[in-house]
């Protein structure tokens, strides 16, 4: 009896599935609670999101001990459907991380938006979207993957078409939406060829098996595995995958925006890691020169595309950061795509996961500084930065720290190693080339972070007014800038990733 | 010469590298009470001298404690684990080669914190100011005395920023342009010099420079050593600035404040030809020698093609910029340094090393004085200051005449100064050039170079007789003569580039054993 049970009943173990699960439990919890809240406390929601998440991060903590494992076939023990490794927790770390401060950021534009956005919704989706972004690093099979995603991005179509009235808010969470949807439609059906020539869904059995393939379902199979590939590429925003960027960012609300630009990332190249250096290591001539390829593609058409903004058009300053988080995308390619060349795999991937971690914790700073000057100039325009020195000293002072780290120049130290560190991957898998595409792309970049730091430090057109920054953005962006610091002092809290093994 | 505790040594070398950052943030942070003196922005501009004034001493207590018996063994070495995934190491040691350098350094800075505070350049806060020369004094020295390969590069770009906003935002015409070039420039060569660094870190396996130099390339391929060499020497290369990649310099040189052009002459390019010295030659010596020869035609082009700017510039109607041609003859003064590396002797080195000192010195007081006189005149173009006959430097302010001629003809390579051992090294090293190097070849650039110091001398005694001589007009306006604290800022430098110049030993005493050893690749 009990050995049948054993069998029909799976035992879960909880704590490794924790940290998406209270993220999803808060989200309903959140959902409900906003129908018996009155509208003066409807900020209380908020709060009890931030605490969700902040839970589900520490959640984290009980898992380092070890390597954990749950939803096995019952067979097989080792071939599993979420496992909790260290990559797993490392990017979980980055995804609830970058929620929690998206989240701090939301308190002030919900606030701000006095009543423009509903907040039951907004918390809801946004912590679901949250839970399916930590879902995703630990899935091990396909369904899971594709599931999580799903439920990464769904809620984000509907938290970026949120503001209500706003035409070019639903402009972009139409073409965010339709884009993401033709993607997952092209990467189901890129799975559903590879189940059909492999007849698994296990990352670690497709691995096995797909070496193995009947000679006749040869095309099938590697049709599968490209048209998978595309959907994650899409996610990542990575050429010519990444038109949405821009207009998505502008018509979201800035800490939507901000997430994505973090989370969203985190979510598309972990996906393709997965799917890459865990499933498919067999065809890694395939997809190898492609995201090479991809890689350099995307680094310079984001960073030339940063580079045609013009200070004074509307919506500048996220739009340069959107481009920038496009070019950000291509020097995360640029591991993966080593991986491929280089004997010890998880070596380069440990290099993106370094440059994720940095890039996540100075590019949320950056928005919320951005956050800070959208309250008072509503145009967010890179001309409104001119003399934020004067207004406003320490702002200015970390945006420029942020700018800094993501071009790569000390005083940004993180920044620069972190860059380091995936040359190296780079130049050690025999990429000459792509090493040097990248290299031209810094000094591109460069151009326009520096441009805009020098902006901080111009006198002020006008009379500088001062403005009191509320307690969440001041929260965000001590913990950004404290982050960002201490990283520039210690790179070996996140560049050890680079040295050892995640999986 | 004295005996100074080895701890003691090691700590003063970290503070000759920390000291001016922490100085550069205590510099934003107001003034603690009693420190307030006479407004923030003399209080901020104090701060600056004592800082970098006590740097300066703890360099010259280093320079004492200094072992001279031994100049070739690294000394006040400081080898802590820093970022291990990287394998990057804090390892910090100073030789021979890098003390002259480190000591130069911090003389100069001291002496344009002393100039700035009696003569701020016009633009925003004193405050940024003082920080921004700590940030670029910390990076510059950081250069000399890192022993890592990666460390090397982090110091390299640190002083990108800061050298940005002196000229962006104390400059002046054409300031934010010239700004750009620079920094776009230098990023472009250091990103290249970046790749080939860690080509040599990752096939041999360590950033160390001591057990990379020890090696001596011996595990590193040919193939590796040649395209090390081509992507960090094009990175070096710019910096220094070798010929065809200067087109930066003039416009910076311009266009930054005096103590901006001051500190890029005689300390940031610096940081190019010592990267020649202390990475390619002893770490990738095979790939340097195959290099060699065209390294030495383009140091030779970039002679000749300095001193011929320098002349158009100083012909008259030419509307020639005086800073301008000081930019240009370091083109040519640099071509002399890249020279002497070129032949991998070491005379040649020693020689290299010798102007890369005499350089520093003698264009840093050229980049005062032409300073000085802009503030008295309001210009710096030779045409509007020499008019018909001749500026009358002499008549008009006697004692800033005098020491423009002696920069001049320091500059020039006048026997019993500075400027003379150091090319004079390097012509020989390139009459006698390293073994598997083509000695025709050698010979050529020798002759060629020694054509080039004939035209160094007539552009500068050009420059002398239109600014310096002249007749003085009845109701011409008297010119200040030398403050007090301008003689203070250029004594010391002319009085080094006498002892320089008549006591030569002293400086290739200890260049000398350290580039035996570099060249023989650590095994003596």
């Amino acid at each position: 009896m009990s050995s049948l049970t054993a069998n029909l009943v799976q035992s879960v173990d909880w704590l490794a599935i924790a940290p998406p699960t209270i993220a999803a439990v808060v989200g309903l919890v959140v959902l409900v609670a906003d129908l018996f809240v009155g509208d003066a406390k409807k900020a209380l929601l908020g709060w009890l999101s931030v605490a969700g998440l902040a839970a589900s991060a520490l959640m984290l903590l009980p898992l380092l001990d070890g390597d954990r494992a749950t939803f096995c076939l019952s067979g097989e023990a080792d071939v599993c459907s979420y496992t909790a490794d260290r990559f797993t927790l490392v990017l979980q770390l980055l995804v609830l991380g970058g929620a929690l401060l998206a989240a701090l950021l939301s308190v002030t534009a919900l606030r701000d938006a006095d009543k423009g956005l509903p907040e039951g919704e907004y918390w809801f989706l946004l912590l679901s979207s949250a839970a399916g972004a930590a879902l995703l690093p630990a899935s091990r099979d396909l369904a899971t993957l594709i599931v999580a995603l799903e439920v990464a991005s769904l809620p984000a179509f509907a938290l970026v078409g949120l503001r209500q009235g706003d035409r070019k808010s639903s402009e972009a969470a139409l073409k965010f939406f339709l884009s993401s949807v033709t993607a997952t439609a092209v990467s189901l059906m890129g799975i559903s060829f590879v189940y059909a020539s492999t007849g698994t869904l296990y990352l670690t059995q497709i691995a096995d098996r797909v070496q193995h393939v009947d000679g006749q379902l040869h095309t099938l199979t590697q049709t599968g595995v490209v048209l998978t590939l595309i959907g994650f590429a899409f996610k990542t925003a990575a050429v010519p995958f990444h038109f949405w960027v821009p207009d998505t960012y502008v018509g979201a609300p800035l800490p939507i925006a901000a997430y994505l630009s973090v989370v969203g990332k985190a979510v598309g190249f972990s996906g393709l890691i997965l799917l890459t250096v865990v499933a498919l290591p067999s065809y890694a001539d395939v997809w190898g020169p492609a995201l090479a390829a991809l890689a350099a593609l995307t680094m310079t058409v984001g960073n030339v595309g940063a580079l045609r903004q013009q200070a004074t058009r509307a919506y500048s300053a996220v739009r340069l950061l959107a481009w920038s988080s496009v070019g950000q995308a291509g020097y995360l390619l640029v591991p993966i795509a080593a991986a491929a060349y280089s004997d010890d795999a998880e070596h380069s991937i440990g290099s993106t996961v370094a440059y994720a971690l940095m890039y996540a914790a100075v590019n949320l700073g950056a928005f919320a500084v951005a956050a800070v000057v959208g309250r008072t100039k509503s145009r967010n325009r890179v001309s409104d930065y001119r003399g934020l020195y004067a207004t406003n000293p320490l702002a200015a002072l970390l945006l420029a720290f942020f700018l800094l780290c993501l071009a790569g120049l000390p005083p940004g130290i993180i920044g620069l190693f972190a860059k380091v560190t995936v040359f190296s991957a780079a130049v050690d898998a025999g990429l000459g080339w792509l090493a040097v595409v990248m290299a031209a792309n810094v000094v591109i970049a460069l151009y326009y972070y520096l441009q805009w730091t020098a902006l901080l430090f111009r006198a002020p057109e006008g009379e500088a007014v001062r403005h009191r920054v509320p307690a969440p953005l001041t929260a965000a962006l001590a913990l950004t800038g404290v982050l960002g610091i201490a990283l520039s002092g210690a790179p070996q809290l996140v560049l050890r990733f680079a040295g050892t093994g995640l999986f | 010469m004295i005996d100074i505790n080895e701890s003691v040594m090691q700590f003063l070398l970290a503070f000759v590298v920390v000291g001016p950052l922490l100085g550069a943030v205590a510099a934003l942070l107001p003034a603690p009470p009693g420190l307030k003196g006479k407004s923030p922005e003399q209080a901020v501009l104090r701060h600056g001298v004592t800082v970098t004034g006590a740097i300066l001493v703890a360099a010259i207590v280093l320079a004492l404690g200094f072992d001279h018996d031994h100049p070739s063994k690294m000394q006040a070495t400081t080898d802590i684990s820093w970022i291990p995934a990287l394998d990057v190491r804090i390892h910090l040691g100073i030789d021979g080669i890098s003390l002259p350098l480190l000591v130069l350094t911090a003389l100069l800075t001291f002496l344009c914190a002393l100039y700035s505070y009696f003569k701020m350049p016009s633009g925003p806060t004193p405050k940024a100011f003082v920080a921004l020369l700590l940030v670029l004094e910390s990076g510059t020295l950081a250069t000399f005395a890192v022993l890592d390969l990666l460390l090397f590069f982090l110091a390299f770009e640190m002083v990108l920023i800061p050298m940005y906003f002196l000229i962006a935002r104390w400059g002046g015409e054409g300031r934010t342009a010239a700004a750009w070039r620079f920094i776009l420039y230098t990023l472009l060569g250091s990103v290249v010099m970046l790749l080939g660094l860690l080509l040599i870190g990752i096939k041999a396996g360590t950033f160390d420079m001591v057990a990379l130099a020890t090696d001596n390339g011996r595990s590193l391929t040919a193939s590796v050593q040649v395209i090390a060499v081509l992507a960090i020497g094009i990175g070096l290369a710019v910096k220094t600035p070798m010929w065809p990649l200067h087109s930066w310099l003039p416009d910076a040189h311009t266009a930054a404040p005096t103590v901006g052009s001051v500190l890029l002459a005689g300390v940031l390019l610096k940081m190019g030809t010592y990267g020649f010295v202390r990475i390619l030659l002893p770490i990738a010596p095979d790939g340097f020698a195959d290099f060699a020869p065209y390294l030495a035609a383009f140091a030779v082009v970039g002679i000749i093609y300095g001193s011929l700017a320098c002349l158009a510039l100083a012909k008259q109607g030419a509307k020639g910029d005086l800073k301008r041609l000081i930019a240009y003859s370091s083109i040519g003064h640099m071509g002399f340094v890249l020279l002497g590396i070129a032949t991998m002797t070491p005379t040649g080195v020693n020689g290299a090393l010798f102007a890369n000192i005499a350089h520093g010195l003698i264009t840093g007081l050229l980049f005062f004085l032409v300073g000085a006189l802009k503030d008295r005149t309001g210009t710096t173009d030779l045409d509007a200051l020499a008019e018909q006959t001749g500026a009358a430097l002499y008549g008009k302010a006697p004692r800033l005449g005098g020491l423009l001629a002696f920069a001049a003809v320091a500059s020039l390579g006048l026997p019993g100064l500075a400027g003379f051992w150091g090319e004079m090294l390097a012509l020989f090293g390139a009459f006698d050039p390293a073994d598997d190097l083509s000695r025709t070849a050698f010979l050529t650039f020798m002759a060629i170079a020694a054509f080039g110091t004939l035209l160094t001398a007539a552009y500068l005694l050009a420059v002398v007789r239109r600014v310096c001589m002249g007749a003085v007009p009845q109701d011409a306006p008297q010119l200040a003569d030398v403050h007090t604290y301008e003689f203070a800022t250029w004594t010391p430098l002319v009085a080094l580039t006498v002892v320089a110049g008549l006591w030569p030993k002293a400086l290739l005493g200890l260049t000398d054993p350290a580039v035996q050893q570099l060249l023989a690749g650590g095994t003596r």
